[in-house]
């Protein structure tokens, strides 16, 4: 697959909750490398694409697939061990676990310990627990987290939920990682340092699409942006094509936001 | 320093049927050491993937009556022209049956509820353990039903001829109630302690997120109600071959219920947890008796007692304890 090949594909989706339909007919696809950002008002169908995208939900036709394996109909986890990781909107972290114990929950599909081996104390468990542990401290690192290593994350301050929450998806090594507003209730110090790690996890080669509100990250990170209202695709493109397409504005951005831009 | 302190606990542990000259105390005991086996194969349900098994005598009773009949041997008339006979078998073998068999019936377990939890994992374990008792009353021609299954011999081990030791006297029986107690407790710390009791507690804690990072949940969860069945079946089968007679009432809800009482008062998620509720609440009953309370008022004050622990400390002990200890070394070390 060439670096500017299409990593994941979404074709004719449409998922329905009984007479609603969520998301109707939309196809985008996201190249391997860029940062793909889904926008649009509440009740667009972004979340609902997510959910579909990652297994969550079973849309009602159409075709999602990733490096040319089909996702639809795979179950969440079966999609998470092709790559596909995702994080959630409403903040989910493993509450009671310290956050040393969140990320290595999240190392599952790096690790190849059978039943029985755990079992019969194999050294080869004890071996791969210690690996493990490696790991875990390299993306507390790189997160940022590392000196909350032994706090329960019920007791994390907000910004740095979100951050386990990132650390997490990371841990299942994504080659494709989907983020649900994860800057949502950040302050803007948050948010910028946020946007630091965003570059930086995809100078590791991770292809990232993005559901998000706050447009100054959005036009910050974006490669492409794909505007969704109603269900429907309106508009894609590079971030300052979006910001000047009038049906974007007249759903979503607003007028003010193009004379600040 | 930790380790020289297991060590020494083991030794302590170990040592009680050299000291200890009442039999009747041992024997309390080992029937304790049971219970606390039953209560830490429940912990590893309860406590970790956080799935209520109401029904847990039913692995337990299982394995009693499996190892029994195996041990016995059995003829039943499945149909008018054709029974189904086996020879008595050794009772090493006989137990070995019934941890397996017990171990078979939590993977079924776990199958048919792979798609249910809280409350309908509840509802799904507690009609097991129902059916299964119906089943022991009532198949006279097997289980005997009410009448019991009488004579299970003991556990005998070694050459014939050579060198034979038998399971007959109560200090016997705590030396492999013990083994065995330390086995299941060793086994479950490696499983917790590994993916496999991570998947378990990401199951418990945020179902969604742990299959969002590739957790096959359904799997863990039937691992663990497997290893759970079997470990409560080889308290099981450790009860018959001591005790010697088996009757339906090993079925009975209230030894559910105690093994529930002995994980929540103790700590569930926590291994010394049913370790120290089992001790409590598997003792409390005979030192009430020592103490020649009126039985009515022992069992107010057993009621009472399992309300303050749950209402006090509704973490149970263990955590209670630990948080404590923390706190002190904490305050200790930063005046």
């Amino acid at each position: 697959m060439s670096a500017s090949g299409s990593g994941l594909v979404v074709e004719r989706l449409r998922v329905r909750f009984g007479g609603l339909t969520a998301v109707d007919d939309v196809s985008f696809a996201v190249r391997e490398g860029e940062v793909l950002s889904l926008i649009g008002p509440n009740g667009a169908g972004k979340t609902s694409a997510f959910n579909a995208i990652t297994g969550y939900i079973q849309p009602a036709s159409g075709e999602i697939r990733y490096r040319g394996a089909r996702l639809t109909g795979l179950r969440p986890n079966a999609i998470a061990a092709l790559g596909v990781v995702r994080t959630f909107q409403k903040t989910s972290v493993f509450a009671g676990q310290t956050v040393h114990d969140n990320v290595a929950i999240g190392l599952h599909l790096r690790s190849r310990q059978r039943p029985l081996a755990i079992l019969a104390g194999l050294p080869s468990v004890t071996r791969e627990e210690a690996r493990l542990a490696r790991e875990t401290a390299e993306i507390l690192a790189f997160v940022g987290l590392k000196a909350r290593r032994d706090a329960i994350a019920a007791a994390l301050p907000y910004g740095e939920l979100r951050l386990l929450e990132v650390a997490i998806a990371l841990a299942a090594k994504p080659t494709l990682l989907l983020l649900d507003e994860p800057v949502s209730g950040m302050n803007p110090v948050e948010t910028a340092s946020f946007m630091r790690l965003l570059g930086e996890i995809r100078e590791r080669g991770i292809t990232v699409l993005l559901v998000e509100h706050d447009m100054r990250m959005v036009m910050g990170v974006s490669d492409r942006i794909v505007c969704l209202n109603q269900g429907h695709v309106i508009a894609s493109g590079t971030p300052a094509e979006i910001r000047g397409h009038p049906e974007v504005i007249a759903a979503y951005l607003g007028t003010k936001y193009v004379h600040q831009g | 320093m930790k380790r020289a302190l297991t060590a020494a606990w083991l030794l302590f542990l170990a040592s009680i049927p050299l000291w200890l000259t009442d039999l009747y105390a041992l024997h309390v005991l080992i029937m304790t050491g049971i219970f606390i086996i039953a209560a830490m194969s429940l912990n590893l349900l309860l406590g970790y993937t956080g799935q209520l098994s109401l029904g847990h005598v039913a692995f337990f009773g299982i394995g009693a009556y499996v190892s029994s009949l195996v041990s016995l041997g059995f003829e039943v008339h499945l149909l008018p022209d054709w029974a189904v006979r086996l020879a008595p078998k050794p009772v090493w073998l006989a137990m070995l049956c019934g941890i397996v068999l017990a171990g078979l019936s939590g993977w079924v377990i776990g199958r048919i509820s792979f798609k249910v939890r809280g409350a309908y994992f509840v509802i799904v374990t507690v009609s097991f353990a129902e059916v299964v008792r119906l089943v022991a009353l009532n198949w006279v021609e097997l289980t005997q039903g009410p009448m019991a299954l009488n004579n299970i011999p003991a556990l005998r081990l070694g050459l014939p001829g050579v060198a034979e030791l038998t399971f007959l006297r109560k200090s016997a029986n705590y030396w492999l109630m013990f083994t065995i107690a330390v086995l299941c407790y060793v086994l479950i710390r490696r499983l917790v302690r590994s993916r496999a009791g991570r998947a378990m507690v990401a199951l418990r804690e945020n179902e969604a997120l742990a299959t969002s990072v590739g957790v096959d949940v359904t799997q863990y969860l039937v691992l663990a109600t497997v290893v759970s069945a079997a470990m409560a079946g080889a308290a099981g089968v450790l009860y018959a071959h001591y005790v010697r007679i088996v009757d339906p009432d090993v079925f009975l809800f209230i030894y559910t219920v105690t093994m529930v009482i002995m994980v929540i008062s103790g700590g569930k998620g926590t291994q010394a947890g049913p370790i120290v509720g089992g001790l409590i609440f598997g003792l409390l009953p005979e030192v009430l008796r020592a103490a020649a309370i009126k039985p009515e008022v022992q069992w107010v004050i057993y009621g009472v007692l399992m309300i303050l622990i749950v209402y006090f400390l509704p973490e149970g002990i263990v955590p209670a304890v630990r948080h404590w200890w923390r706190g002190r070394v904490s305050t200790a070390a930063a005046p």
